[in-house]
């Protein structure tokens, strides 16, 4: 079982890795201009297809546009959301919600209220009330998004500060002369680490998914900017007669979560203490 | 039930946080929603008479003073888009959402609970091991894609089931419940009934899939965790028959956690709707929203987006209820 738990690693990493690099090497990797259009290259299908042509690997769209420099550049889209929203709903989340656990009393009703707010929103209407009302935007998306995902954060480290704080170390640090916010920061929210990094990887993956139903719905970015859910928003169209367009960047989000979520597995397995009980 | 008294008047605050924020989102908004929908051809005075009438000239409080004593009689005016009761268009459509979103928890349950039952009574089969592997595919679908892709497979290459709507053209149901699949049975008009499960099928399935693989992930572990109660030991060291034991002593315990995570997933399915309706052009309000949303009807979109989150809340309460029939243990 310890070299399954280490294969969802790998493969997940790797995955991952090459989404990093598909995303920050784009102008080099992407064999075209993805905004570039040649109208009598229209709807042209893959290269390994009847009348598909070599210059264009995953064939164009409607607009004579290459697919794989699109299904690439719409590599960078989901990971510079999937990042930032990450990053910092995890930030808003984790203090949050150890701030609540800690001190408890006022500041923990105050944070729990608003967090039972957020909870009564499904995360995914939360972002299209917020992008509905904001309009399209990378900026907007990725607010809209972390405001969506951070109550997730709080509720787990809120949870584990809680039972943290009545543990020796806690103590023996006070004990020591540490002021509660060096004790706080320094001593029990590294403890929530494994937690947090658990839930970012899956995070991740919805980020990701509900970043392409936004797009998806034109409510994501504006739609001049390549993303694999405005690729198939717009490809939906020509189903019938060119469902390359529909296929390609359907199977980057697909194998792109997949990815990920196989990581947040992994790194469950190792994280959680049962299995490592078990192993 | 005292208890649940009170967890109704909790829910008040929170209806109303939900309601200020949605209000509070909307008067942030950049650009004037009468700006935008006169036009530019409109004058100034043109605008102001209409923010006028509209009352968007009073203080943000005051707004939101007449907005929830207005919500209270369930009076949410008129939308911008249709011209018509806000509360008209959202009751004509709910009912397609609704016998969406249980039928896609039908889909879900269906396969997620008996193959989650299975992999967890067969830990570490091969079965246990392909059925978590499905799942993490599940999971991993954007279900608009599988949507697209039931599209071009079974409604284009192979014809088998219709892509759009809710029903045939032509095809009548006597209107008694709204909800066309209780109807038609209702009325014996099985051609109907037909038509509809044809025109379900495959938004019920796209909307199921990703709750299925959830829930079956959830089943597994559930079950695995009740197996190693030292009560399950007891009933097998009684002579309980291995079905019995699972049926009367595993399932029961492990359902809690289930309907727990089925109540959550409620709302996903609802919001879910929304994309799910829009890649069928299903006629719910998940659809309506979309359009309220191009048309900036900011009234609709207020109220639907209310509608979704009170919705949602409520059926988490429903499920706190349903804890006592399942666990007697538990007492509201």
């Amino acid at each position: 079982m310890l070299s399954v738990r280490y294969l969802k690693l790998w493969v997940g990493g790797a995955i991952l890795l090459l989404l990093f690099v598909c995303g920050v090497g784009a102008p080099f990797l992407a064999p075209h201009d993805p905004q570039a259009q040649t109208l009598e290259d229209r709807l042209r299908p893959p290269r390994w297809a009847d009348n598909g042509s070599r210059a264009y690997f995953l064939g164009t769209d409607n607009l004579g546009r290459d697919m794989l420099s699109r299904i690439i550049y719409g590599s960078r889209i989901s990971l510079m959301v999937g990042t930032a929203t990450v990053l910092f709903a995890g930030f808003v989340g984790c203090t949050l919600g150890a701030l609540a656990g800690y001190f408890g009393k006022t500041t923990d009703e105050i944070v729990s209220k608003i967090s039972e707010i957020f909870l009564a929103f499904p995360f995914l209407l939360i972002a299209i009330a917020i992008m509905a009302f904001l309009g399209q935007g990378l900026l907007n998306l990725i607010m809209a998004l972390m405001l969506s995902r951070w109550v997730q954060y709080c509720r787990v480290v809120r949870g584990e500060v809680l039972s943290l704080k009545e543990r020796d170390f806690v103590t023996a640090a006070k004990a020591l002369g540490g002021k509660d916010f060096y004790v706080l920061f320094r001593h029990v929210v590294p403890n929530t680490f494994a937690s947090v990094t658990v839930i970012a990887t899956f995070g991740m993956a919805i980020v990701i998914i509900t970043e392409a139903s936004l797009s998806f719905l034109g409510l994501g970015v504006p739609a001049h900017i390549a993303t694999w859910g405005s690729m198939l928003s717009e490809g939906r169209s020509y189903i019938n007669r060119a469902p390359w367009l529909t296929i390609f960047p359907g199977i980057a989000i697909f194998i792109t979560v997949f990815g990920i979520n196989l990581l947040g597995d992994g790194l469950r397995d190792i994280f959680d203490p049962k299995l490592r009980r078990q192993r | 039930m005292h208890t649940l008294a009170r967890r109704i008047i909790g829910a008040v605050p929170v209806i109303i946080g939900i309601s200020f924020l949605i209000f509070l989102l909307m008067h942030i908004a950049p650009g004037d929603p009468v700006s935008l929908l006169l036009g530019d051809n409109a004058t100034p005075e043109d605008i102001a008479r209409t923010r006028n009438e509209w009352g968007l000239d009073r203080p943000l409080m005051v707004q939101y003073w007449e907005f929830l004593s207005r919500a209270v009689r369930g009076d949410f005016g008129r939308s911008l888009k249709f011209n018509e009761p806000v509360m008209k268009l959202v009751w004509e459509r709910l009912p397609a959402t609704l016998e969406l979103a249980f039928s896609s928890l039908f889909v879900a349950i269906l396969i997620a609970v008996p193959l989650g039952v299975y992999s967890a009574i067969r830990h570490n089969s091969l079965l246990d091991h392909a059925g978590m592997s499905v799942a993490l595919v599940g999971v991993s679908l954007p279900n608009f894609w599988l949507g697209i892709m039931l599209i071009y497979f079974l409604g284009g290459q192979l014809n088998l089931l219709p892509v759009a709507g809710r029903i045939e053209y032509g095809v009548e149901v006597r209107s008694i419940t709204r909800l066309y699949l209780v109807d038609s049975l209702i009325t014996g008009n099985f051609m109907a009934f037909w038509s509809a499960l044809k025109h379900l099928l495959m938004p019920a399935v796209t909307l199921g899939s990703a709750l299925a693989a959830i829930v079956t992930r959830i089943s597994r572990s559930s079950v695995l965790e009740v197996m190693r109660q030292d009560y399950v030991t007891t009933a097998r060291a009684k002579g309980l028959s291995e079905t019995a034991v699972i049926w009367r002593h595993i399932l029961r315990n492990a359902l809690i956690t289930i309907v727990t995570i089925l109540g959550l997933q409620l709302g996903a399915l609802l919001s879910g709707s929304v994309v799910t309706e829009t890649v069928f052009s299903y006629p719910g309000i998940g659809d309506l929203l979309i359009q309220s949303i191009s048309a900036r009807d900011y009234k609709l979109t207020q109220v639907l987006i209310l509608m979704f989150a009170v919705t949602y809340f409520v059926v988490n309460l429903l499920i706190d209820l349903l804890y006592s029939v399942i666990d007697p243990r538990i007492r509201l």
